[in-house]
């Protein structure tokens, strides 16, 4: 084999490379789910926890496109229960601490998703007025 | 291939580093944009779109350009154009390149480019220009490829490029056409509803892009000794001219109609760009400079005797070149929005960040181009394939 | 054994792009629980072709203007930008600017010093639908030309191609330049375009459009399609006009003038 001294530096430094995430994580805690300040005055959110922490993006993009373009802006959740579709009236209605709740995972996940860019969270309505 | 890329003097290096240095340059102000939104720009509710979009007009010009070296060469067996076509391919590559950037740079909501693609909308004009655009970048990316590939081989064209050629002849004028649709099918923007756009836009692409490809192969014959040959300078100056006549021609239609029928909606916009229209005119200079520059660029060019001389046929370009510009870069888009849905005239002038961020996309061009360019004359000069 | 290794990428690839197409969809599916349902609210407002009346006469001193304007601005969070950077979803302008062409020079002195109020016509036939690369702006099936900001890429087509200007562009954010925002709507971000909405969201709850309610009877809402509807009735007893009809875009707001 030509240059095979080179060939495999540059194989080893680019498997190095590729699988640095696992070696900057190594010997770091594990991952812990954070501490959420969870709505007092309600004992369960419009679907089961575990499935809204693992689908709550998707069923708000759902909730986006049925609601805006659809205009089919009443949820019926499994339990029968129906609501309005709106962030900022259902969700946040209980969700009244978003620094606390949603800003606590999506820092800890490294993800900023742009809702707040236009929804208004309760502390901006707080803040404001 | 590639490596022709990587093997230089201290000259070419120099060129890749300033051009680097302009992106980088450029990139800031970009980021400044990014960070504060379109207000860093000089665009308006009025004149909703602005320097980005008319340099990406003119860019596509540009980039249909390359159909006038590979018609004559593959249906007409123009034999003078063999050193040049590969040329043409990879400019076409470079300036849509360019198109896409100017593009992305003028959406408000970049990261979001993709919805094009996610939820397609055949009627929109736009999602029309994203197919014929990429469809071409594709295909000269593929044809200038495989073809300097295989004379870097020794061996001939590959049967299969053959019929992506032809297709590429028709795509090129597609381009052109899909982009003056963008701007003709609106209702209510007088000085773009006209049924001539589109036949504007192509005889203004045929004389400015042949015209810049010529002068940047003059450079490369001086700078990489790599002589296009005189015939083929002859041919495309000829054709140049005849594209040139036929774009003020169509421009000159414009006037008659607009004025001989006195309309209002068909007046205004002219009356604006080259009077000036209620006290506003800061077009005005600039196009008359154009017209200017249009009449002296026929002057030097359509006498044979003339553009058979290079010291008269580099200026006859420079100055069509700078005509067209200001036609298609400055005039005609900001035109479009003067005056306004009511009457009303709001004016536009770039800003510094603006101009810094198209320059940036320019450099980008340019460095592609250079790359590009690079490659093939070292592949031409290497296996010395006329 | 090139052209071997060549047929086995190449089967590889396909079966992976196979693979990839076949699994999106059964992963989208994991996501949404099978006995949830999306329902019209109860109690919304409903019509087959949205339109409105603007009776002029109704409106003669500034407050009839501005009690409408601001009802709208406060419902819909529009930030108060000055200059042409502007935000318009309803506004003001003279007779020769909202009517150009039935302009003339010996106009009635009232005409002349008259305001006429402005908003999306909400065509018919719509160009900024037509233009629209991504259907952010989309019709619905009751006429509303409606938009959705989450989908805008910003690349203001619509802007060119609507010939009323009733599209804004948010050349920068806007949340600063919204004094008391509405907790019940959302604001806008910078990049994306916006407009009147007929007020989907208020029909949806049941509301009819906030300018509506603020104007005193100076704006008739309704169904056109409804022969019997209160707006027929208007259009059946007065003259009215609308916003340049050559155009084609057939729009849905009158003018009594």
């Amino acid at each position: 084999m030509y240059d095979s001294g080179k060939i495999l530096t540059g194989l080893i430094i680019f498997l190095l490379l590729i699988t640095f995430p696992f070696w900057y994580n190594l010997g770091q805690a594990s991952y812990e789910p954070p501490d959420l300040v969870l709505p007092e005055d309600s004992q369960q959110c419009i679907e089961p926890t575990q499935w809204m922490r693992t689908n709550h993006m998707e069923l708000l993009n759902t909730w986006r496109d049925m609601s805006v373009r659809e205009g089919l802006t009443t949820f019926v959740s499994t339990s029968g229960e129906s609501m309005e579709i709106s962030l900022q009236k259902t969700c946040m209605d209980c969700h009244t601490d978003k620094v606390n709740f949603c800003d606590e995972c999506h820092n800890k996940a490294a993800v900023s998703p742009y809702c707040w860019d236009c929804h208004i969270a309760p502390e901006e309505v707080a803040n404001g007025q | 291939m590639f490596e022709k890329a990587l093997q230089g003097d201290r000259r070419y290096w120099a060129w890749i580093i300033f051009l680097l240095a302009v992106m980088g340059i450029g990139s800031i102000f970009y980021l400044l944009q990014l960070v504060n939104g379109l207000t860093v720009t000089g665009m308006t509710r009025d004149v909703s779109w602005g320097f980005y979009i008319a340099q990406f007009t003119y860019m596509v010009g540009v980039a249909a350009s390359a159909v006038m070296l590979v018609l004559p060469f593959y249906l007409h067996n123009a034999k003078q154009f063999s050193r040049m076509v590969i040329l043409g391919e990879f400019m076409a590559i470079a300036a849509v390149i360019v198109c896409l950037g100017f593009i992305v740079v003028d959406l408000g909501q970049p990261q979001r480019l993709f919805n094009v693609v996610l939820h397609p909308t055949p009627n929109s004009i736009l999602f029309w220009d994203m197919i014929v655009l990429n469809g071409y970048l594709l295909l000269n990316i593929v044809i200038g490829w495989s073809n300097l590939h295989a004379e870097h081989k020794g061996l001939s064209h590959p049967k299969w490029v053959k019929p992506l050629v032809y297709l590429s002849i028709v795509w090129a004028v597609s381009i052109h056409t899909v982009t003056a649709f963008l701007y003709q099918g609106l209702p209510g923007r007088h000085y773009w509803l006209t049924a001539i756009l589109a036949a504007r836009f192509l005889s203004s692409a045929f004389c400015s892009g042949p015209a810049i490809l010529l002068i940047l192969a003059l450079i490369a014959k001086k700078v990489a000794k790599y002589d296009p040959g005189e015939k083929a300078v002859q041919t495309l100056a000829t054709i140049i001219t005849y594209a040139m006549v036929i774009n003020v021609f169509f421009f000159l239609l414009e006037v008659f109609t607009a004025f001989y029928s006195d309309i209002p909606g068909h007046t205004h916009t002219l009356a604006y760009l080259f009077t000036g229209l209620h006290g506003a005119g800061s077009l005005v200079g600039w196009m008359w400079v154009m017209a200017v520059c249009a009449l002296l660029s026929l002057v030097l060019l359509i006498p044979p005797q003339f553009r058979q001389k290079p010291e008269l046929l580099v200026p006859g370009l420079i100055l069509l070149i700078a005509a067209t510009w200001i036609d298609k870069g400055l005039g005609l888009v900001v035109g479009g929005f003067i005056p306004n849905p009511f009457e009303g005239i709001t004016e536009y002038a770039p800003t510094i960040p603006e101009i810094m961020i198209s320059v940036m996309i320019y450099a980008t061009g340019l460095l592609i181009l250079t790359v590009l360019w690079k490659i093939a004359i070292g592949v031409k000069k290497e296996t010395g394939s006329a | 054994m090139d052209n071997n290794r060549r047929t086995f990428l190449k089967i590889a690839g396909i079966s992976a792009a196979l693979g990839l197409s076949g699994g999106i969809p059964l992963s989208l599916q994991a996501y949404t629980p099978a006995d949830v349902e999306y329902v019209p609210t109860k109690g919304q407002i409903t019509g087959k072709r949205w339109g409105m009346v603007i009776d002029t006469r109704k409106f003669t001193k500034p407050e009839d203007f501005q009690r409408v304007i601001e009802a709208c601005h406060q419902t819909h969070n529009v930030p108060d930008i000055q200059g042409n950077e502007e935000i318009k979803w309803i506004w003001t302008d003279h007779f020769e600017q909202v009517f150009p062409s039935s302009s003339n020079p010996y106009l009635a002195e009232r005409y002349e010093q008259q305001d006429f109020l402005l908003l999306c016509n909400h065509c018919n036939n719509p160009p900024c639908v037509r233009v629209c690369p991504t259907k952010a702006t989309f019709q619905r099936a009751d006429g509303i030309i409606m938009m959705d900001f989450h989908r805008c890429i910003g690349c203001r087509y619509c802007m060119a191609g609507c010939p009323y200007g009733s599209r804004s562009f948010n050349f920068s954010d806007p949340k600063p330049y919204v004094q008391n925002l509405n907790p019940d709507f959302p604001a806008r971000m910078r990049g994306v375009v916006e407009k009147c909405t007929f007020c989907a969201a208020r029909l949806e709850q049941g509301q009819m459009p906030a300018c509506v309610e603020a104007s005193n009877g100076g704006l008739i809402f309704g169904d056109l399609s409804d022969p019997d509807s209160e707006i027929r009735k208007v259009l059946r007893e007065n003259f009215t006009v609308r916003r340049k009809v050559e155009l084609g875009t057939n729009p849905c707001v009158f003018y009594i003038v």
